[in-house]
């Protein structure tokens, strides 16, 4: 057991070793990984925060029943009493006078008021469902319109569903980029290590030669590119950290326009150990896939 | 020890290197291997080693049977033999020291441990003041004395070599022959493949003939 023990800290001292021997190219190694890892995980972190953003404005989820601009007070109140007896959650009648007084106190809005010949506003219901899946919504949605005098039901979940559909796609794009880069890491640690074959061919003959099994030529290279994909992934996480500070004080800025708060999160301790596991998985994968091509040439 | 019975080995290219070749060498025999070049000496010495397999005939050393080993046994088989290649294979990117460590790094030997055999080894072939030297600094009979602190830092049973004393001067190669002569004397299966008649009248030892690949002689 200490035998065993001894030889991986020998290999991962090896593995040390030669990253630290040829600096410069163990820094484009990093970079290379490094920039592989980061564009995706970015992509990650910004969809997580597009989540977040959406979940802040959306938290109520409304249905808004408009109306016809003809309705009597009788039609009116005649919803009301549907609604009543529906109970769909929280409720409140918006009347067209009311509107469009409030409309009136938005700045700039007074004087194009003023010139209209008439209310061109509807009466309103807002409605807040108690029940917010999309389905029941979408159910009550339907139920509103079959009212009489309801010109319009509008939900305001819809939207929310676009920008579901559209994170959905977001993340499949990020997710078949993160498989392309994936294969670039793997690419890149499999020709390092192909190199190392190469330059160390004599001592690999030599050892073979005299008595090392192929775990003991192997372990070195696994534990460099294992090291080598968890260093990238680290540089990764570095580059997106970066890119985040430098993005952060405009996304607020432009959130904050918006009327919203937000704060741009970037990744998380678990993220960035996350990334460098990935990084040293997908490392030991092209050290393993490069060896067991190369190494049966060389001795 | 060693046992070879009717020992064959045919290259692809239709070359017959060795034909019907069988002896036995037993433990702490010291014996010579001699022949002209292309006799068939350094197939021999490949086929002992188990860096090539027969094909025709069994080699059997230490009871394993060579041609009947797995490939993942080859390894631990190898840590029996100290081999001394005719080109050394020394590694020339590193230190005297480590190139003599190699081996204990192999099978696992704790550092401490591992440096204070390794000095032993070079103490025994004459090179302990050299050991921070690289090996391109060494003579070729320094060079070849490395080749042998190498084979013998793990203590094996039994040292192969294959014309150790190609490229040496006369003194030089008498110097290597003594140590050779040193462990066979404290009990090691020493085999030496060579056609250096020097070696040959220093110790009048047993001496296996090899003519075109047969066994011509095997004689004390």
């Amino acid at each position: 057991m200490s035998v065993f023990f001894a030889q991986h800290v020998a290999a991962l001292r090896q593995a040390l070793r030669r990253l630290f021997a040829a600096p410069l190219n163990t820094f484009l190694s990093l970079l290379v990984i490094g920039i592989a890892l980061a564009l995706p995980s970015a992509g990650w972190v910004a969809l997580d925060n597009l989540r977040d953003i959406a979940g802040s404005t959306s938290g109520v989820q409304q249905v808004s029943i408009f109306m016809a601009l003809d309705a009597s007070k009788k039609d009116v109140s005649e919803v009301e009493a549907r609604l009543r007896e529906a109970k769909p959650g929280n409720w409140r009648f918006v009347a067209k006078d009311d509107a469009l007084k409030r409309l009136q106190e938005s700045e700039g809005m007074a004087e194009i008021i003023t010139s209209l010949p008439k209310n061109p506003l509807p009466d309103a219901f807002i409605v807040e469902p108690a029940d917010t899946r999309p389905e029941a919504l979408e159910q009550l949605a339907k139920t509103f319109s079959g009212w009489s005098k309801v010109a319009h039901v509008q939900l305001d979940s819809a939207w929310v569903k676009r920008f579901d559909a559209f994170l959905r796609i977001g993340k499949l794009t990020v997710t078949l980029l993160a498989g392309l880069f994936a294969a670039a890491l793997v690419a890149v640690t499999f020709n390092t290590i192909r190199l190392q074959i190469l330059a160390q061919a004599a001592e690999i003959e030599v050892a073979k030669l005299i008595g090392a099994t192929d775990a003991f030529i192997r372990r070195p290279f696994h534990y460099f590119g294992a090291l080598q994909g968890a260093l990238g992934g680290l540089f990764a996480a570095l580059l997106v950290g970066a890119g985040g500070r430098l993005l952060a004080a405009p996304v607020g800025e432009l959130v904050a326009l918006y009327g919203g708060s937000f704060v741009l999160r970037g990744l998380s301790p678990d993220g960035i150990a996350v990334l460098a596991l990935i990084g040293a998985a997908l490392g030991w994968l092209g050290a393993q896939l490069s060896v067991s091509i190369h190494l049966r040439r060389v001795g | 020890m060693i046992s070879a019975s009717a020992v064959g080995k045919r290259y692809p290219e239709g070359l017959e290197a060795l034909r019907d070749v069988s002896f036995e060498i037993t433990a702490g025999e010291m014996v010579f291997i001699t022949g002209h070049s292309g006799a068939g000496k350094s197939t021999l010495f490949r086929l002992l080693a188990a860096i090539e397999r027969p094909t025709s005939g069994s080699i059997v050393v230490n009871g394993q049977n060579l041609s009947a080993l797995r490939r993942s046994a080859i390894p631990y088989l190898r840590r029996n033999f100290g081999l001394i290649f005719q080109d050394q294979k020394l590694l020339f990117d590193r230190s005297v020291l480590d190139n003599v460590l190699l081996p204990l790094a192999i099978v696992g030997l704790p550092a401490r441990e591992a440096v204070r055999r390794a000095r032993a080894a070079l103490d025994k072939v004459g090179l302990l003041d050299r050991e921070k030297a690289h090996p391109i600094a060494l003579s070729g009979g320094e060079q070849q004395r490395l080749a042998i602190a190498r084979a013998v830092v793990n203590r094996p049973a039994i040292l192969l070599a294959d014309e150790p004393s190609a490229n040496l001067d006369p003194e030089s190669a008498a110097a290597i022959l003594e140590i050779f002569h040193a462990f066979h004397q404290v009990g090691v299966t020493v085999v030496i493949a060579t056609h250096d008649p020097q070696w040959l009248a220093r110790f009048s030892p047993r001496v296996l003939r090899l003519e075109r690949g047969q066994l011509l002689g095997d004689a004390a």
